[in-house]
């Protein structure tokens, strides 16, 4: 590991075209706002040679071509890019409503995560759509969301032997973070519900329903307005 | 425009070509050929650009019918195919005449066969690329493995042909390994000494649970040095990650774009077509090296990959 612009913040070589940016070991909101000022000033400001780019919690990794530079010009391009950071303007916040029908076949984990957490199915559910997420990043599989943070009372670990389908749509809680299968996946989340949504759409190229940095409520939905909501988005 | 009608699908048969890079931050991963080696060397055998979409067979290969006149090569693993019955070798140019049937079978070698067409294969493309993502349902043809009628268009061919075949010495350079290479993985110092010794010492089995995300390994479990909380973070290609259980999933094609366990190791570049050969019950090894040496590697096969020695006439 080596530093990169200040304490907090170092590179791993990730692979040899891979590097990784650190900043800091923790989830916090700060770490995540570096992570997506990064992201943004090389999406602005693409660097030759640059692949790819995997942001997560507090670290960015990423890809380069390896026939093209070494990591440690790609270092020495990104200790320039780090002393900019405060300087990135981040776009306004994206205001994202997910309707979410809790329970039943949806969440067949409601009723286990209320009873670990001493609430009624009904509290769980309004404490669930009571705040609002931040999308940290998009990661695992095309178009999935990892929002955060959790109300306190509802962290809950994953299950502790994943379920082998989850279907699309599912909204689970793991940890302090909460999400969206966009598509039926493997899957180690507690399922409390499930969106109509269509969270990733390929027709148009028009991709993820959330990006990085967007702001999400979930709202609760009957079963009528979810068969009704769910035939607009076939 | 030329067709491929196919009657037989094999086992897994997906429209690749060499991945969509960049979209990361929407949680895509780049897909494309599992071995790039085979496709890129296929589409120079046929005169394509090296990144035209195929066909990737997976173990079992299909029955195709060209509907048209038709230059191709089968590249990667030997499937023992035959033109309407007569037996050709891989790693060459052929001419197919219209209504000719292509038959790929069991593999004789590793897990991939490649078909590719004069003027490649031609879908609808996704995010810039022709690549099948089949978990998310996405790319390639309907975004699903092939199935007996689907009927496949080919680009416009250049309607030259001369049978060529990649030089023995390029071939045998080329060979896909069992001992693969690998640099040290973001985390490699969670993992002791005793760890290390295990990992480079043992020899792997690959399970029959593997596919295009991931590449799961049997063998000696390697212990986790307590106390280390991982955070999930980017993961790309070829990462050598260790759940509990301490059984290590080598990070495949069709990956996960982010992670939570931590990674011991990484494939280098210039072996990971060597991943896509691997088929399950195969057993590998690991091989430490350092920057230098996995860069090293790549060049020198970026260099043969494109050099006027790899095929020759014939």
């Amino acid at each position: 590991m080596d530093t990169a612009a200040d304490e907090s913040t170092r590179f791993q070589f990730a692979g040899d075209q891979s590097l990784l940016v650190y900043f800091g070991h923790q989830i916090t909101l700060e770490a995540n706002e570096k992570v997506r000022r990064l992201l943004r000033l090389l999406e602005l400001e693409p660097v030759a040679g640059v692949r790819n780019l995997h942001p997560a919690y507090c670290s960015l990794l990423i890809k380069f071509d390896a026939l093209r530079m070494e990591h440690d010009e790609l270092k020495a391009i990104l200790r320039r890019y780090l002393k900019r950071l405060d300087e990135v303007k981040l776009p306004e916040p994206r205001r994202v409503e997910i309707p979410v029908c809790y329970g039943s076949e949806f969440g067949p984990d409601l009723a286990e995560v209320s009873k670990l957490h001493g609430m009624t199915e009904k509290q769980t559910i309004e404490l669930h759509a009571s705040v609002e997420y931040l999308v940290y990043f998009l990661g695992f599989v095309p178009g999935f969301a990892y929002l955060g943070d959790l109300p306190k009372d509802l962290v809950t670990p994953r299950l502790a032997s994943p379920r082998k389908r989850v279907p699309a749509g599912s909204v689970g809680v793991a940890g302090n973070q909460t999400g969206v299968y966009p598509f039926a996946t493997p899957g180690g989340w507690r399922l409390l519900g499930r969106t109509p949504v269509k969270m990733f759409r390929a027709e148009n190229d028009g991709l993820s329903l959330l990006s990085i940095g967007d702001r999400v409520r979930l709202t609760p939905i009957s079963r009528e307005r979810f068969a009704a909501l769910e035939k607009t988005w076939a | 425009m030329g067709v491929i009608e196919v009657q037989a699908p094999g086992l897994l048969t997906t429209v690749q070509d060499l991945g969509r890079e960049g979209f990361g931050p929407q949680g895509v991963s780049p897909s494309g050929a599992a071995d790039p080696v085979a496709l890129r060397v296929g589409n120079r055998l046929v005169g394509n650009a090296e990144g035209a979409a195929g066909l990737e067979m997976t173990l079992l290969g299909g029955r195709f019918v060209f509907w048209d006149e038709a230059v191709f090569a089968l590249t990667g693993s030997d499937f023992g195919a035959t033109l309407d019955g007569a037996p050709i070798s891989s790693w060459g140019s052929r001419q197919a005449k219209p209504r000719q049937t292509l038959r790929a079978g069991p593999t004789h070698s590793g897990a991939r066969c490649y078909l590719c067409v004069q003027g490649g294969i031609e879908v609808k493309e996704f995010l810039g690329s022709a690549s099948t993502h089949l978990l998310s349902g996405l790319g390639g043809h309907e975004g699903r493995a092939l199935r007996a009628g689907d009927l496949l268009k080919m680009g416009p061919a250049k309607g030259s042909f001369r049978a060529r075949r990649v030089s023995g010495k390029a071939w045998e350079r080329l060979a896909p390994r069992k001992v693969l290479r690998v640099t040290p993985g973001p985390q490699s110092d969670w993992f002791g000494e005793s760890a290390q010794k295990i990992f480079y010492e043992g020899t792997y089995r690959v399970a029959e649970e593997s596919n295009r995300m991931g590449i799961r390994l049997q063998g000696a479990s390697i212990p986790l040095r307590a106390g280390g909380e991982m955070i999930s973070e980017g993961v790309t290609l070829g990462a050598v990650q260790v759940p509990e259980g301490g059984l290590p999933i080598i990070l495949f094609v069709e990956q996960q774009t982010t992670g939570g366990y931590p990674k011991i190791a990484n494939v280098i570049s210039a072996d990971f077509h060597s991943l896509g050969q691997l088929r399950p019950r195969d057993e590998i090894r690991f091989e430490l090296v350092n920057l230098t040496t996995a860069r090293g590697l790549l060049v020198e096969q970026d260099k043969l990959l494109a050099s006027t020695d790899l095929i020759v006439a014939g």
